[in-house]
């Protein structure tokens, strides 16, 4: 009963599913707004109804998915106080900034925005009407930077000085801070993964109407657009996750040996990456793998003769610098996820490349195979980003601030296992609740197609877009 | 001054942008009920915040995170110690957050009516449990020597609280019923004001008696003038409501709410969260707050920011400054 009620397993448990629920609607958030935008931006230019109607399909669904983003969101920022305590006194001198400037900045400037976009169809001119899509894409873009210059701090912590009388993390340099290299490297492979997911649910709806025959009007440039964003985000987000692995390495050796499941430090060609293992569950015993030699050596440090150190050597390291204990995280985890994420995405690219040909000038496969799997596209590339974070952070453990102070020590030491326990179960009905709710709408969304957007009028030749109400 | 104290009164200026603003949002959610005779009225009342209340709540979060920033101990303790009130508040703003949204996107009745009760309850129980919050925050909790919280939630719901609670829960409600009147038309209009004439007699009763139990237990002299200015415009937003000056009235209620905000860290000042077992424990601007560098980096934030803020969030109440009407609801696409 007393394990069932642990504060610390619980905490983290929660923290766990309710920063991957968050996630599942931040990447569609940031995709979508720029989506809208760009079609906005189309219709704007070309006074076409095509693009009107795309830009109020994608973004009802763009609208159901943000009140998720937004209602979960606030419970992160409370969550900090809540379950993490210690972690807030030890890190607020630091992490509190890059947060109050996430508000101030950018969740101020989505908000507002936002609204004016929903509501000012029939209010403001066109031509602001279409800046307040583009003022809400960017500060959504905004708001990722921040956050991950704070989750960056987590990883590799720069720009503070302790303060050992406080016992506290203390900030002496905020451009330090906001540059840190693991941001720069994770907030651009992230905003280049949510262009993936964005364009995955693009591609999905869009092949759903196609393998039915339906809307070709919207929906085959509906599908180029996805197609095409998948393929050059895809690209970008290959780029900058290699940057991010570099940057990982320098920062975190422990992360990447316990991606590779590498218990012995390995240099050049034995510096190999498995793509596929079959083994015992923790790794430490291989039956069969395919290994592409070098690979390791190379995502590491970009040279083939590299060395990659191992496990059981940065355990020993870090038991010198940091006193007994176990330094490194679940590794099937890390192992499965890293693969997972990298697998996933790729596939997507193919998927997509593959589509591009099969749709080259104006063709349209009949197969309905192909069109199933268009239409996993989109589960499959937010799937790729989920547990590319769960990796980033389950890759963190047994660290909360990597090196400075372990998980254990973080957690609010006067919140009981039972109010744990409570606010978790009540965060799991009702987030279980309002995903079933969720997704019907999206779907529901989705199957309704593109709404009609009215005649133009015949003196001016344009359209007068309807109101929005609730 | 001191940065620290700067940034005490700012964390104050950030709560009363909230409980002014989203204030009126939960007044008009709790309205529903007594002012939405059908799905049309309903729907009007709900178009009245639809374009401004994630700006508003958006406040909130701005407020959080500041206190992060600016006294991580103030805000540890605090979230920490009020695990479960903040739970259900957490749970009532998720409730009624994607009730706005998701409301209109079916149209059985049945499906409205969740909505409409997620709304109602989504928008009281924050109402009622930041005035409980606030009320502790003033009146002191027991707190250990590392500043941890010690008491239980139920050591939370004590008279003085909930009379605080029952206090914004009475202002937020007769806030959002004069934005309802100032916000519409014809018949709905005319039942909002009278229906805040006499939400108000209740309101000015009961914020009375909390303003001078609490200058009576903690009252500095700025207490007393800021507490002074609320009472004032209490009584005078009521009688603007009743002579039907509605926009007086609002501006009148924001205005109590402001002065009751300030007036409440006026008393505080100049600690954060007396501990009411040993002011030894207490949490003060002084042990609670971040270093100079921190605050002064958030200084320049601030500055950069918040007029620009201000701006941007007042065109938008510009742009959206028409009454909303049955017929433009009925006649919108739905
Ligand atoms: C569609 C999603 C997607 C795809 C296809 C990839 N990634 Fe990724 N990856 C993410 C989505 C993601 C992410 C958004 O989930 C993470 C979590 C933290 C972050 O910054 O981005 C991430 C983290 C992440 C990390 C961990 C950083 C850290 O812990 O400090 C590394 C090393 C990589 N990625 C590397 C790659 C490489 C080399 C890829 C391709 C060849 C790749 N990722 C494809
Ligand atoms: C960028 C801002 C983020 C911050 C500041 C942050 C911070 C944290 C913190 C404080 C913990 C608790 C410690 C722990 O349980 O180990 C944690 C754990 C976790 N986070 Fe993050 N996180 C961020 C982003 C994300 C995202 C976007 C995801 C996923 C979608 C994510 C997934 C997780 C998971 C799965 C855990 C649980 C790990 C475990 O318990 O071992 N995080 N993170
Ligand atoms: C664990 C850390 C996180 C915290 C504390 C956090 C906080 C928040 C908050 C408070 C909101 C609501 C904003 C509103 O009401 O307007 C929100 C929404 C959002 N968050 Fe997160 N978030 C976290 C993780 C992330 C990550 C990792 C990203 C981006 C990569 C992100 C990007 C966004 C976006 C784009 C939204 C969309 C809705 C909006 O801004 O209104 N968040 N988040």
């Amino acid at each position: 009963m007393n394990e069932l009620l642990d504060p610390l397993l619980l905490a983290r448990w929660q923290f766990g599913l309710t920063t991957v629920y968050h996630f599942l609607f931040v990447p569609l958030t940031i995709g979508l707004a720029s989506t809208a935008a760009v079609f906005q931006t189309a219709w704007y230019r070309t006074g076409k109804a095509e693009y009107l109607r795309i830009t109020r399909f994608f973004g009802s669904i763009f609208l159901i998915n943000f009140a998720m983003g937004v209602v979960t969101g606030i419970v992160q920022e409370f969550q900090f106080g809540m379950n993490w305590s210690e972690y807030s006194r030890f890190v607020g001198d630091v992490f509190g900034a890059p947060l109050a400037m996430e508000g101030l900045l950018a969740f101020f400037f989505e908000a507002t925005f936002i609204g004016l976009w929903i509501f000012g169809w029939d209010k403001l001119p066109r031509g602001l009407h279409l800046a307040t899509i583009w003022a809400t894409a960017i500060g959504s873009i905004l708001s990722a930077y921040f956050i991950i210059a704070a989750n960056a701090f987590m990883q590799n912590p720069v720009g503070y000085e302790m303060n050992a009388d406080k016992g506290r993390a203390e900030l002496v340099d905020i451009w330090a801070l906001l540059a840190n290299p693991v941001a720069l490297a994770a907030f651009p492979h992230t905003i280049a993964a949510s262009f993936m997911v964005a364009a995955g649910l693009v591609i999905s709806a869009a092949a759903w109407h196609l393998a039915r025959n339906q809307h070709l009007d919207t929906m085959r440039p509906a599908l180029k657009f996805g197609l095409w964003v998948m393929v050059g985000a895809g690209i970008l987000t290959t780029v900058f996750g290699d940057q991010l692995s570099l940057a990982m390495v320098a920062t975190q050796p422990m992360k990447m040996a316990a991606a590779e499941a590498t218990y012995d430090t390995v240099c050049g060609a034995d510096a190999s990456f498995s793509l596929f293992t079959l083994g015992t569950p923790d790794g430490s015993t291989e039956l069969f793998s395919v290994r592409v030699p070098y690979l390791l050596s190379f995502l590491s440090t970009h040279t083939f003769d590299g060395c990659v150190e191992g496990i059981n050597d940065l355990q020993a390291e870090y038991t010198a610098l940091y006193g007994p204990g176990d330094y490194s995280p679940i590794i099937w985890i890390t192992y499965w996820a890293f693969r997972w994420m990298i697998g996933l995405g790729m596939l997507h690219v193919l998927v997509a490349v593959v589509g591009l040909w099969l749709t080259r000038r104006g063709r349209m496969p009949r197969h309905p195979l192909i069109w199933k799997a268009a239409i996993w596209s989109f589960p499959l590339s937010l799937a790729a980003m989920i547990v590319g974070w769960i990796f980033t952070e389950m890759g963190r453990q047994p660290w909360i601030v990597f090196s400075l102070l372990p998980t254990a020590s973080a957690v609010s030491p006067n919140v009981t296992g039972l109010e744990v326990l409570i606010s978790l179960v009540a965060f799991t009905l009702i987030y279980g609740t309002l995903a079933v709710v969720e997704v019907r709408l999206v779907l529901r969304a989705i199957r309704k197609g593109p709404p009609e957007v009215g005649e133009p009028d015949p003196e001016s030749g344009r359209i007068e877009p309807a109101a929005t109400v609730y | 001054m001191d940065l620290s104290v700067l940034w005490f009164w700012i964390v104050g200026f950030l709560f009363v942008g909230y409980f002014v603003l989203d204030g009126f949002d939960f007044g008009v959610g709790m309205s529903l009920p007594f002012l939405g005779r059908d799905d049309t009225d309903r729907r009007v009342l709900i178009n009245t915040i639809g374009p401004v209340w994630d700006l508003n709540e958006t406040w909130v979060i701005v407020a959080g995170a500041s206190l992060f920033a600016a006294f991580p101990e103030w805000y540890a303790t605090l979230f920490s110690g009020f695990y479960l009130a903040l739970l259900l508040i957490l749970l009532a703003l998720i409730a009624r957050g994607v009730s706005f949204e998701y409301r209109h996107q079916r149209p059985e009745s049945r499906w409205k009516e969740w909505f409409d009760g997620m709304i109602v309850v989504g928008s009281a129980v924050p109402a009622l449990l930041w005035g409980v919050a606030f009320a502790n925050i003033v009146q002191g909790v027991p707190l250990d020597a590392d500043h941890n919280y010690t008491g239980t939630l139920f050591d939370l719901l004590n008279p003085y609280a909930l009379l605080g609670g029952l206090t914004t829960l009475l202002l937020f409600f007769t806030h959002g019923v004069v934005f309802v009147s100032l916000k519409t038309e014809g018949d709905l209009r005319e039942r909002a004001r009278r229906l805040a004439t006499r939400s108000g007699v209740v309101t000015i009763v009961v914020a009375a008696v909390f303003l001078l139990w609490t200058g009576l237990a903690s009252g500095t002299p700025w207490f007393w003038i800021l507490a002074g200015v609320a009472a004032v415009a209490l009584v005078a937003g009521w009688l603007a409501n009743g002579r039907g000056a509605e926009g007086r009235a609002f501006i009148l209620f924001a205005i109590t709410i402001a002065a009751a905000v300030f007036a409440l860290f006026a008393s505080l000042f100049p600690d954060v969260m007396p501990a009411s077992n040993d002011p030894a424990n207490s949490l003060t601007i002084a042990n609670a707050s971040s270093t100079p560098y921190t605050l002064t980096v958030m200084s320049w934030l601030a500055l950069v920011a918040l007029p620009l803020v201000l701006a941007y969030q007042g065109w938008t109440y510009w742009v959206f400054r028409k009454r909303v009407t049955r017929t433009a609801i009925e006649a919108a696409a739905h």
